[in-house]
């Protein structure tokens, strides 16, 4: 299974019905293709939708349906629209109770850094720093290393997306979590030794008892 | 409220003034305006929105012709010459968290001095803003933000300017049509008054002050 399809399968199961989830784009945005039977959420949308369905198909799309990369969507029967400044308000007010982001870097302690690399990639930081503040749960999907290289750091070196720590990290080889504010192995992908995870992370990863296999 | 023809209301912006403009990538931005403003050849305006769109899509229009000297958006990521000029020192790039510009925007609107937003507490944005803490929880100051001019894009608008937008295409622009001093809107449709009922009217036409005919 590929790294980004393991991702997006294992944060599926943390949807539960009635949720407001807010996807971010890239791995973020396949979660969708993975929600499990009988599981009804809302998807946002922060250029003011929710109820956002599946791309829609050739001559079905319409110009001002879009999401929150300027992209065709379609809308679910029951959905809504509204401005920026309620998106916002739904986001930073806590009334989102999930959002799913890319990461650049994890620390230790939660603390992500996803929006810039400065000199080289200054996109801005669009809805990322009110999302990471004002959801309810933060969950980070990302592959665990980058060219190699761990993305689980003792300390960002990218500025940072919110003080708010993130509450989990979901990757091709395992699920982080911070209780008590230590980066915690909670779970490995099928296949995977523990000493695979650690030697991937550059954090000190805490480790106790037998780790589960992520199911997906 | 008076309607006039693109030309004129284009020509109402002078050389160094600021606009706020409608639209998410390019979603709900006012296109014929941007369109005559850029065969005008205004220069050095100010820009505040929530992106600068893409290279000859909505306010990207405004970019590729150089006739922007700062942009104050949230996102430039999807428009590569944004980032070059900005790179290249030709435009100052004020980036805002999308949260936050909407409320300063908002603020302005409506008569207040600034927000206090937990947003970007601890980071970059942080810096040169006072930090302020309620009832033991860490905020920034952001202050209002107002423009010269608002350039709205509606779904619909009746001949008095009551506005009505369409799915995602609404996005900034009720919320810019409340703190610009000079409001112009291009709509999709222009209607009899009464087709817009009371209850859907979303930017009563007293905020208009020019509604853009027509072709």
């Amino acid at each position: 299974m590929e790294a980004q399809t393991i991702i997006a399968k294992r944060i599926a199961r943390e949807l539960q019905s009635g949720m407001l989830v807010n996807l971010g784009i890239g791995i973020p945005t396949l979660v969708a293709n993975y929600v499990p039977d009988g599981i009804d959420v809302y998807f946002q949308s922060e250029n003011g939708l929710i109820g956002t369905g599946p791309v829609p198909e050739d001559g079905t799309m319409h110009p001002t349906l879009t999401d929150a990369g300027g992209r065709p969507v379609s809308a679910l029967p029951g959905a809504c629209t509204f401005d920026s400044a309620m998106s916002f308000g739904l986001i930073r007010g806590g009334h989102v109770d999930m959002t799913v982001l890319g990461g650049l870097q994890v620390d230790a302690h939660g603390l992500l850094a996803n929006w810039m690399i400065p000199g080289k990639m200054v996109p801005g930081m669009g809805g990322a720093m009110d999302l990471v503040t004002g959801a309810k749960r933060v969950i980070v999907a990302m592959q665990h290393t980058a060219k190699g290289k761990p993305k689980i750091l003792d300390q960002c070196t990218l500025p940072l997306t919110s003080v708010r720590p993130v509450d989990l990290v979901v990757t091709e080889l395992a699920v982080i979590g911070f209780p008590e504010g230590q980066a915690t192995l909670l779970e490995k992908a099928p296949g995977v030794s523990i000493e695979d995870v650690v030697n991937a992370t550059e954090a000190r990863l805490a480790v106790s008892g037998t780790i589960p296999d992520m199911p997906i | 409220m008076k309607t006039i023809p693109v030309e004129r209301a284009a020509a109402l912006i002078p050389d160094g003034g600021s606009l706020m403009i409608g639209g998410f990538m390019g979603i709900g931005t006012p296109e014929r305006l941007i369109d005559e403003l850029v065969r005008q050849g205004k220069r050095n305006l100010t820009v505040i929105a929530n992106d600068t769109a893409a290279p000859g899509r909505g306010i990207g229009k405004l970019i590729s012709a150089g006739m922007v000297g700062r942009t104050i958006a949230s996102h430039i990521g999807l428009n590569p010459e944004t980032q070059q000029q900005m790179l290249a020192g030709k435009m100052v790039v004020d980036l805002v968290p999308q949260g936050t510009l909407i409320e300063r925007i908002r603020a302005g609107g409506h008569g207040l001095g600034g927000v206090l937003t937990p947003t970007g507490v601890g980071t970059v944005v942080e810096e040169g803003k006072r930090r302020i803490d309620v009832d033991g929880k860490s905020y920034l100051l952001e202050t209002a933000l107002r423009a010269d001019f608002a350039l709205v894009n509606a779904f619909l608008a009746d001949y008095r300017g009551n506005l009505y937008y369409a799915l995602t295409a609404r996005n900034f622009n009720p919320v810019i049509a409340m703190a610009a001093d000079t409001v112009i809107v291009t709509a999709d449709n222009i209607v009899p008054v009464g087709v817009i009922a009371p209850d859907h009217v979303v930017t009563p036409a007293a905020l208009i002050d020019y509604l853009v005919t027509n072709p």
